[in-house]
């Protein structure tokens, strides 16, 4: 498959002791995959201690970001080493994000690239 | 620590009222921790609260324990706690609080959800994930169901345990 010759971040951010990740993991590559993105190019972060967590802003695993942005904002978390809560698009409370919203976010993280 | 067949710590929580809770006097008791941050423990809510209802009928309390350490994480805090029963969340269902964290550890709790399936003298029964597939609503805790049903039928249930699945229970840090 072409890949895009895009240069966007992808960083996610994980913490061992909660089992989501592998998850999103495979979710995050799919979507890349998709948009004919690398998905090698994900960078794993792991948080291991609080003090990782106040530093890198991480409010739960798994924490993904796209060029720096929150595939999924919230406002108002305390940081720490624990486990993330996500809403499907239909409603539903997932571990991990749903494969829409990281489609959508890597689709404007590549337009925005694209433009600049 | 108990194992499948051996009798189950005892206790008394309270719950969001303050009143005083303890697995005796029915016919068989489910104990779950649980919590209101971890996405899986909230994942299986709705089934936990589901077979509940359909128990109590049966004979069955179930009894529901938050043992997290509310100082890091506020979200599992009293008054978090008393909210989600105010807003109807566990309909019935005692939301107890395991301040000390002696329960959980006495139990060897793991994570949210871990479930604990008691019959009437107190002797653990069943202890695990409610279900295979927390993404999956139709699972509908059928590992819990079942061992209900062997034991409200006098068997022993099978699985007798599985791996619990779920956020780690957040412990306090020692000094």
């Amino acid at each position: 498959m072409r890949r895009n010759v895009v240069a966007i971040q992808v960083e996610l951010f994980y913490w061992e002791g909660c089992p989501s990740h592998p998850r999103a993991l495979a979710d995050l590559r799919e979507q890349m995959t998709v948009l004919g993105l690398d998905p090698e190019a994900i960078e794993l972060r792991e948080v291991e201690t609080e003090g990782d967590a106040e530093r890198e802003r991480f409010v739960g695993s798994p924490t993904i970001r796209i060029d720096g942005e929150d595939v999924s904002p919230i406002a108002a978390e305390p940081y720490g080493l624990t486990c993330r809560v996500y809403h499907r698009r239909d409603g539903r409370i997932y571990p991990t994000p749903d494969p829409a919203d990281l489609r959508d976010a890597l689709s404007a993280a590549m337009t925005t690239s694209e433009r600049s | 620590m108990p194992a499948v067949g051996e009798a189950a710590p005892t206790f008394a929580l309270p719950d969001t009222e303050g009143v005083l809770h303890s697995p005796d006097g029915t016919k068989a008791t489910v104990v779950v921790f649980t919590c209101n941050h971890c996405p899986y423990a909230l994942a299986w809510h709705d089934r936990i609260v589901e077979l509940a209802r359909a128990y109590a009928a049966h004979g069955v309390s179930t009894l529901a324990i938050n043992p997290n350490d509310a100082e890091r994480y506020p979200r599992d805090s009293p008054e978090a706690m008393h909210a989600r029963v105010r807003a109807g969340e566990f309909d019935g269902v005692p939301y107890l609080r395991d301040e000390s964290q002696d329960i959980a550890r006495a139990y060897d709790a793991k994570t949210t959800p871990d479930v604990f399936v008691l019959d009437a003298e107190g002797t653990l029964r069943y202890r695990g994930a409610p279900d295979a597939d927390y993404e999956d609503p139709t699972q509908n805790a059928v590992y819990v169901r079942d061992a209900l049903d062997a034991v409200l039928d006098g068997h022993s249930p099978q699985p007798a345990q599985t791996p619990p699945v779920g956020c780690s229970i957040k412990w306090k840090l020692q000094d």
